[in-house]
């Protein structure tokens, strides 16, 4: 248990408990049960994002297109429902096609050996082309849907929307799959030490492979959940929503340059970004700081995690040991 | 000695040869490794014995040559199988996982499985614990390894190595950065892994350990086996010997031992973790030899001195004035070059041609208020490559196709053409040919018969032996010795290098 | 030292291939045969390509963001990269709009744009070289920091009313076709041409982009020169700013959006290698070139404009993978 409460996450956490209760004193409404509820579950699509990003940043990589996968995957289950498509087809066909989209990423990365930035950024616009070519720059509104589409992720369980439950469903999944399997701890190693994974016989881009399917198999999840949620489904929704991703991640203290983080780390980082953004409008603030808050907390995190991760020299005067 | 040596060698290579492009780095060697005992491999830095590590792990496959497992023939082709077969070897910079638990690291990749195949972490806990008990290593299994020391990381490699089975345990140079006390608790571990059955091939410089724990030893010199045998049979005298011992075609040039005027003194160089109090004076036309083992902290003084680092205290004087030094672009102006040991990283620009390489610290000399003048890098560029020999198609060829001693010829040629009055060389011909070693040799006598001032870091003995003036031992960042041409001795200083012969205060 | 003009090797010639036989086989020729034939195909495609007036309004597809990449060649080539260079745009224009709101004329406005850009460019320059921060994550931050500064200054509003002299940046046209736009990059062309291949400055760039190790032991201040270069990515890009929001006449937070994409798709098609170490100006341009007349053409074809963007990401793409695949089916043949 204390190992949970490794110092980065008790941090965050404190962080976290600090601003709400600030918040509380000024507005006591924020800090009523529905209030919380509410914004866990407008933050549920980060958390969920955040920790597929996670597995991709712990290989050492990065999945910039993860939003233009969102988007995509979302608006063919959106068309999917226009034409009559029943739920039960539409939600994992949703969720294949993010799984190949992410495994293109991947491809590329462990095959071609292209630089992960490189082949996401490319991606992403490729992956937003698409959109308006499928959908010939239409949008699909709220009357086209079915209500059954829409009304899932809202649908209420045990007095939690379903959105909701997805994300607390995918943290324990995650945190199963990060801590407990074989291929959780290859993330780990390829990206701390590529050099001695491959020693213990991991194969690193294979790894890094799986990463990107993971990534683009849960944000086809997240695009469908985003699409009924919000009733309405065109070329640029979620755009720009990978850099949240990227803050979220990045703020919960996983390091850019691979192998270290954790699930309660990506999850707290991504409720910390959900908080400021659902208390901006309460304390009065426009919405449109959001964008230079993530800015800012992503270059203080990088920082934070630079200075922490600074490795000392060799260490050969006896004298001087201990000290290191 | 083992209650019941064994006869019958667990692992046995025969006739092993490889090479890289210009060097042979083994050529027909043979060794064996017989259960429950210790095998001391020994040999300079050069002679073969880390290749021979990699393929007993299956990194680097022999040219030639007969692996045996029990008796039978193997092939090792990839990490994997040599693990399979048992063999693991501990590194000297271990090779692990700071981020994951100590648990973790023992057990990645082969990690106990429970219900749906997920890792059963307590099962996986309880058996670490029991590895680290069973080598008295007092651990928490739980920890992130990133929290223990090089010596516990060790351990934590030891249990790796239990955990798949291993019958053959290759430590290379297991003792290099550890404290006396680790050492002491790493040679019981020793014994109780001999006890247990494995064989262990020990690869150490340090004559008092190899006499403490092996049971057999085996010399490689410049790639090739020069014996083998029980260590009941031969005296350290005899090993030094079969060390440093050199083919009689092996000759250094001539040397003027008249030195100068003083150019450099050092005084009091400090450095928190890495070189304590290093002094000396340097006169013009002198070669300084320094002598030591591999991380001595020599290296690390001399990229101290030329910018690279900064030092924590002390001084450092050019002829009659103070020199400050807190950049290498100063430590050049200063006429301080330093050629470093690592040509691949520190040395060549590879992408870079040959002409650019030479001219890249010499660019204010050779351009124009900042603009390039092309001719007049040429013309530099091929004086000091004309006059070292350089073999190239031409001077605008990629100094990465270069063969490894032409590659040293260019980054020498770089710093000539700086006009330097203190060149530092750090292991000038450490992984060079035969041809080459000679004529970087006869360059070195050349230059400081010219009257440059020349520090040599070597860890060859004949090297040390063949060309310095003067030489300076290095022991855990100190200066343990001082010798001149009267007093150096191949067995002075490897006894001062390795610490034989004095009392190890705890 | 006495001896050191005795020659006692062998004679090493400068070169062995001809300076005319290089030049045929490097990346920039393809890209030359690439930009005429697309130029003839584009002739024949539509009748109205040949055109002087619609050729020259064709180049401002490309010239801001090719005085971008002039600067972000080096950048790249030293082995770092500036992914805020948009947002930079953004930044710089919202200040210019502001500047207007206080009674700036024109001067003002060109200087206030370039000191923004300039600004962004140290701030990003003091924590990649100073702070030691990688420059992908640095660059992630401050693409979200300045633009998002724009978003809460602006809102969903827009700054117009700039004065009738400011448009000859983005409008004005110097000579008969040619636009101060295009005139200006043709300038910077021959400028940052020369500071990569003819200075001792560009020499270090590339010896930095090869192995900055290697440059620091041989003396080369590798943190400055990396500091000068995002200094000068962040001139270029509130230059590129000036320009583009005299072109428009107004300010959104929105705008030049995506164009740190097209920047480095046009430096990595030029022939720029995006992990560092090699790359020309002339492949830069003649890149700008290529995308250039490829969306003009696709204009005269009515195709729209996002469908040009997936060609820019299967570019970005397809130049790097291509000659690893074709290396990688070589290797397996031989």
């Amino acid at each position: 248990m204390s190992r949970m409460l490794k110092s980065r996450e008790a941090l965050l956490a404190l962080a976290i408990l600090v601003l709400i209760g600030l918040i509380a004193t000024r507005f006591p409404e924020f800090v009523a049960p529905s209030n919380l509820a509410n914004v866990f579950n407008d933050t549920a699509p980060l958390i969920i994002l955040a920790l597929a990003q996670m597995v991709v940043i712990l290989t050492k990589c990065i999945d910039l297109s993860i939003a233009a996968t969102l988007a995509l995957c979302g608006m063919v289950a959106a068309m999917l429902d226009v034409a009559g498509v029943p739920m039960v087809v539409i939600l994992p066909v949703a969720m294949a096609l993010g799984a190949c989209l992410g495994a293109v990423n991947g491809l590329l990365v462990w095959k071609l050996n292209i630089p992960p930035i490189v082949v996401t950024l490319g991606t992403m616009t490729i992956y937003r082309g698409i959109i308006f070519l499928i959908s010939g720059g239409k949008w699909i509104n709220d009357q086209q849907m079915s209500p059954l589409f829409k009304s899932l992720p809202r649908a209420d369980i045990l007095g939690l929307p379903v959105l909701s439950w997805c994300a607390i469903a995918v943290v324990a999944i995650f945190a199963v799959l990060v801590g407990r399997t074989a291929l959780g701890r290859s993330f780990f190693a390829v990206g701390g030490n590529a050099h001695a994974a491959v020693y213990t016989g991991i194969n690193v881009g294979r790894t890094q492979f799986a990463a990107f399917v993971l990534s683009g198999t849960l944000a086809g999840l997240v695009g469908y959940l985003w699409v009924a949620r919000y009733a309405v489904a065109y070329v640029d929704i979620a755009s720009g929503f990978e850099l949240d991703v990227v803050a979220a991640c990045v703020i919960g203290g996983i390091s850019i340059a691979g192998g270290v983080g954790s699930v309660g780390g990506a999850l707290l980082g991504a409720l910390f970004l959900g908080v400021i953004k659902n208390a901006l409008p309460v304390i009065g603030i426009s919405p449109f700081w959001q964008m230079a808050i993530s800015g800012t907390a992503i270059i203080l995190a990088i920082a934070v995690n630079a200075t922490e991760g600074r490795s000392r020299g060799r260490v050969i005067l006896k004298s001087a040991e201990h000290v290191a | 000695m083992q209650a019941s040596p064994s006869d019958r060698p667990v692992l046995r290579l025969s006739g092993i040869s490889k090479s890289f492009p210009g060097v042979r780095a083994l050529s027909g060697v043979s060794l064996e490794l017989y259960p429950g005992e210790v095998t001391a491999l020994i040999g300079e830095n050069g002679a073969g014995k880390s290749t021979m590590v990699k393929i007993l792990t299956g990194i680097y496959q022999p040219e030639e040559g007969v692996i045996e497992v029990d008796g039978m023939p193997a092939t090792f082709p990839t990490a994997s199988a040599a693990a399979e077969a048992g063999v693991t070897a501990i590194h000297q910079e271990t090779v692990l996982f700071d981020e994951l638990s100590v648990a973790e690291n023992i057990f990645l990749g082969h990690a106990p499985r429970g219900r749906f195949g997920l890792i059963d972490r307590a099962a996986m806990v309880a058996q670490a614990r029991a590895l680290l008990a069973r080598i008295g290593a007092d651990l928490d299994p739980m920890i992130p390894l990133k929290e223990l020391g090089i010596a516990n990381k060790h351990l934590v490699a030891i249990a790796r190595a239990l955990s798949i089975e291993a019958r053959v345990v290759v430590m290379d140079e297991p003792t290099a950065a550890l404290s006396f006390k680790e050492i002491e608790e790493l040679y019981e571990l020793v014994e109780r892994l001999k006890a247990e059955g494995k064989a262990i091939l020990f690869i150490s410089h340090k004559f008092d350990e190899i006499f403490r724990i092996a049971d057999r030893w085996t010399v490689f010199r410049d790639g090739e086996l020069v014996g083998a045998g029980l260590m009941a049979e031969v005296d350290e005298g005899q090993l030094v010997q079969m060390m440093v011992g050199r083919p009689v075609d092996q000759i250094f040039p001539p040397r003027h031992h008249a030195l100068g005027a003083p150019v450099l003194t050092v005084a009091g160089y400090c450095h928190p973790t890495e070189f304590e109090d290093i002094n000396f004076t340097l006169h013009k036309g002198e070669i300084l030899g320094f002598y030591g083992l591999v991380g001595a902290g020599r290296s690390e003084f001399m990229q101290a001195l030329f910018g690279i680092t900064k030092p924590s205290k002390g001084a450092c004087r050019i002829d009659d004035h103070i020199a400050v030094i807190r950049s290498t672009a100063e430590a050049i102006g200063q006429g301080i070059v330093y050629v470093p040991e690592d040509r691949g990283r520190q040395g060549t620009v590879k992408g870079l041609p040959i002409y650019q390489n030479v001219t890249l610290p010499s660019l204010a000399r050779t351009s124009r208020h900042g603009f390039l003048r092309l001719a007049r890098e040429f013309a530099l560029a091929r004086e000091y490559t004309e006059r070292l020999d350089l073999r190239a198609a031409s001077l605008d060829q990629d100094v990465g196709l270069l063969s490894g001693g032409n590659q040293q010829k260019v980054v020498i040629a770089k710093w000539l053409a700086t006009k330097p009055r203190v060149i530092i060389l750090d292991e000038p011909t450490k992984g060079i040919d035969i041809g080459s070693k000679a004529a970087v040799h006869e360059f070195m006598a050349e230059l400081a018969a010219e009257g440059l001032a020349v520090i040599m870091v070597s860890s060859e003995i004949p090297e040390v032996l063949g060309m310095s003036d003067r030489v300076i031992v290095m022991r855990e960042g100190r200066m343990v010795a001082e010798f001149d041409r009267a007093t150096m001795s191949p067995e002075a200083l490897v006894r001062a290098a390795a610490g034989i012969g004095e009392r190890v205060a705890a | 030292m006495s001896g050191a003009s005795v020659a006692k090797g062998r004679h090493l010639p400068n070169s062995l291939t001809s300076p005319a036989a290089r030049m045929v086989k490097s990346w920039e020729s393809l890209l030359l045969v690439v930009v005429v034939v697309i130029f003839i195909v584009n002739s024949f495609a539509s009748p109205y390509f040949l055109d002087p007036w619609n050729l020259s309004d064709a180049t401002y597809n490309f010239t801001e963001k090719l005085m971008i990449a002039f600067a972000m060649a080096p950048l790249i080539i030293a082995g770092e990269i500036d992914l805020s260079v948009a947002s930079i745009m953004a930044l710089a224009s919202t200040a210019m709009g502001y500047a207007v709101t206080q009674g700036a004329g024109t001067p003002e406005l060109v200087g206030v744009g370039v000191t923004v850009g300039l600004l962004c460019g140290v701030f990003n320059a003091v924590l990649v070289t100073g702070i030691g921060l990688p420059s992908i994550v640095v660059t992630i931050g401050t693409m979200s920091l300045f633009r998002g500064i724009s978003y809460i200054v602006l809102g969903d509003k827009a700054y117009t009313g700039y004065p009738a002299g400011f448009a000859y940046f983005g409008q004005g046209y110097v000579w008969y076709v040619f636009s101060f736009e295009l005139i200006l990059v043709a300038l910077l062309a021959v400028a940052f041409g020369v500071l990569l291949h003819r200075t001792n400055f560009g020499r270090a760039v590339y010896a930095i982009g090869n192995n900055a190790t290697a440059a620091l032991f041989s003396g080369i201040r590798v943190g400055r020169v990396k500091f000068i270069l995002f200094l000068l990515t962040g001139v270029m890009s509130g230059v590129a700013s000036v320009c583009l929001t005299s072109r428009l006449g107004s300010t959104r937070p929105s705008i030049a959006l995506g164009t740190e994409l097209e920047v480095v798709t046009m430096v990595v098609l030029g022939g720029v290698n995006i992990l560092g170490g090699s790359g020309t100006i002339p492949g830069v341009v003649l890149a700008a070139l290529v995308m250039g007349l490829v969306t003009f053409g696709f204009g005269l074809l009515n195709v729209p404009g996002i469908v040009m963007s997936i060609f820019i990401g299967l570019l970005l793409i397809g130049v790097i993978a291509l000659p690893r695949l074709w290396a990688q089916f070589r290797a397996r043949r031989g």
